[in-house]
């Protein structure tokens, strides 16, 4: 397979915040470059610029430096060209889970019937069946995850960004939602940039791994991570995935103590 | 016994834990929990119910043995008395329904006008800046204190007496609608502009009915702080009302009459404050989940 032109490129793409005189680099200069259909993870410690570097490519905050392309084109700044799914889940409390998944296309100038009538088969097909009319206070806290992403993957973007989507989550629901996550990755081949602080996470779900260092935010290592797809929860016990799990420990370990000296 | 055995040859090998958990229960103190038993409701209702009777009876009694003077305080059986002729006379219904109709109108126009106004501070940073101590000026002055000046913009009809309600509903309002602005979650909006959302959208989809709740919170206040302009409406200048009826009933030592007043007032609040609380407690099913 010859290298197809990349979805999404980073030039240069740097942050300094000046906060009371004094410089504070958030990200170095950084360049990144995401092939079609990929699942890329970000590892990193906190303070690593994986945020600042998420609201650069969403278009939420402006770099000091660099572009963001996709397929080519200069985004840099622009609101609503990617997905893009925080922390926290975010819904609406005041609206109904099918009417929360709608929001995105909603937002995007889609009428809520039809809207409403894309989501609900997704809906139906990704767990959340028998809950469309309910309201988020009723979901648990991996309901609310799914509706979160599917909300995200329902604005047809191209790209999506997932910020820690189960960091918040209990280790089985954890464990769930990643073969949950992998099959819908597998269902809508989106390109996926993913970050998280969890490195099994990361090894189980990427197909490429890009570990930052803090103090000053940067990326210090890429690797691509070539276990077979689709892959089961079986694989974290085999050697390949456990000496890449321990590479990229070993990595964000040296990552530390280069910034403590 | 046997547990107890088990557990101290399991124990064998920290000696310490055994005589520090021994010297702990020798001074622990066994005291329950303290259960708060609620009376029977019949119980409860016929001692609110016994403490009206007594206080009516009390008062009546101390009237009739002189021990208070009548002419200050009046007495409940004259009050009964004046308020039978106080609603078989034709104006009772009319004070009723204007006193209403100036509280609610008030109401509306405060809640809704400061509601509008909180929320315009969400529109631009450098305006709410501006407004900041405009508003908080407007808070501190004691807007009770304009009433006469409002009366002679507004004249002695009904619209002083809304305008009156409705400038001290409308500081409140304005002040809850603005922190329910501030309140707004930022990572709420974070989303809502990564999906590419228009100032207006974010404005209709997630500050409004955000806000939304703040505004349900304040109408129980409100409907209490709007009855108090109308009445002071009332008794500034006023040809109708319960609040010139308590002033005209003062002024002529009729004392009957103003306690006549002063319950209907009551009750009129109260069915108001009821009413309001229906309303708060719907609109907060129907919209906050």
């Amino acid at each position: 397979m010859s290298a197809p032109a990349p979805k999404l490129v980073l030039e240069n793409l740097s942050m300094v915040f000046h906060t009371g005189g004094k410089e504070f680099v958030a990200l170095e200069p950084c360049d990144l470059a995401v092939p079609t259909g990929k699942f890329i993870s970000l590892i990193g410690p906190s303070g690593c610029g994986k945020s600042t570097l998420f609201n650069i490519i969403a278009g939420l905050q402006a770099p000091t430096t660099g572009r963001v392309l996709i397929d080519g084109q200069d985004f840099t700044g622009y609101i609503g060209q990617v997905g893009y799914m925080l922390q926290k889940d975010l819904l609406l409390p005041w609206r109904t889970v099918l009417d929360n998944v709608a929001l995105g296309m909603e937002i995007s100038g889609v009428p809520i019937k039809e809207a409403r009538a894309r989501a609900l088969p997704l809906i139906i097909k990704y767990g959340l069946s028998g809950f469309e009319h309910q309201y988020p206070s009723s979901l648990s806290g991996g309901m609310r995850q799914r509706a979160a992403l599917l909300r995200t993957l329902l604005v047809e973007r191209d790209v999506v960004l997932l910020d820690e989507p189960f960091g918040a989550l209990d280790a089985q629901t954890k464990s769930q939602m990643q073969e949950w996550l992998l099959q819908i990755f597998a269902d809508f081949g989106r390109t996926v940039i993913f970050v998280t602080h969890d490195v099994e996470e990361a090894v189980f779900l990427s197909d490429e791994i890009h570990v930052m260092a803090s103090r000053p935010g940067r990326i210090i290592e890429t690797l691509p991570v070539d276990l077979p797809r689709p892959r089961d929860r079986a694989i974290v016990s085999t050697p390949r995935f456990v000496a890449m799990k321990k590479y990229c420990l070993d990595l964000l370990h040296l990552g530390e103590q280069q910034a403590a000296a | 016994m046997n547990a107890k055995s088990s557990f101290i040859d399991s124990a064998t090998a920290l000696p310490d834990l055994k005589t520090t958990t021994g010297s702990i229960t020798r001074r622990r103190l066994a005291r329950r929990l303290p259960v708060r038993r609620i009376w029977p409701t019949w119980v409860l209702l016929s001692a609110q119910f016994g403490i009206l009777v007594a206080f009516v009876g009390l008062w009546e009694l101390a009237a009739a043995t002189k021990f208070i003077d009548v002419f200050f305080w009046s007495k409940p059986s004259s009050i009964a008395s004046t308020m039978v002729i106080f609603f078989s006379e034709g104006n009772a219904i009319t004070d009723i329904v204007y006193t209403f109709c100036s509280t609610i109108m008030g109401f509306i126009l405060g809640t809704t006008l400061g509601a509008v106004l909180g929320m315009s501070f969400w529109w631009s940073r450098n305006y709410a800046l501006i407004m900041q101590p405009y508003i908080i000026c407007l808070e501190s002055i004691p807007k009770l204190a304009l009433a006469p000046l409002i009366i002679l913009v507004f004249g002695m009809g009904l619209a002083s007496k809304v305008a009156i309600a409705t400038a001290l509903t409308l500081v409140v309002s304005t002040l809850t609608a603005y922190s329910g602005v501030q309140a707004v979650d930022r990572d709420q909006e974070k989303l809502f502009y990564s999906l590419g959302a228009s100032r207006w959208q974010v404005f209709t989809k997630l500050v409004a009915p955000s806000c939304i709740p703040w505004i349900i919170s304040i109408l129980r206040v409100n409907i209490g702080l709007a009855l108090t302009g109308s009445i002071v409406g009332e008794f500034v200048a006023s040809q109708y009302g319960l609040g010139r009826t308590i002033l005209y009933a003062g002024q002529t030592y009729e004392i009957a009459l103003v306690w006549v007043a002063v319950l209907v007032l009551s009750a009129l609040s109260m069915v108001m404050y009821v009413a309001v609380s229906w309303l708060e407690r719907h609109l907060q099913k129907g919209i906050v989940r």
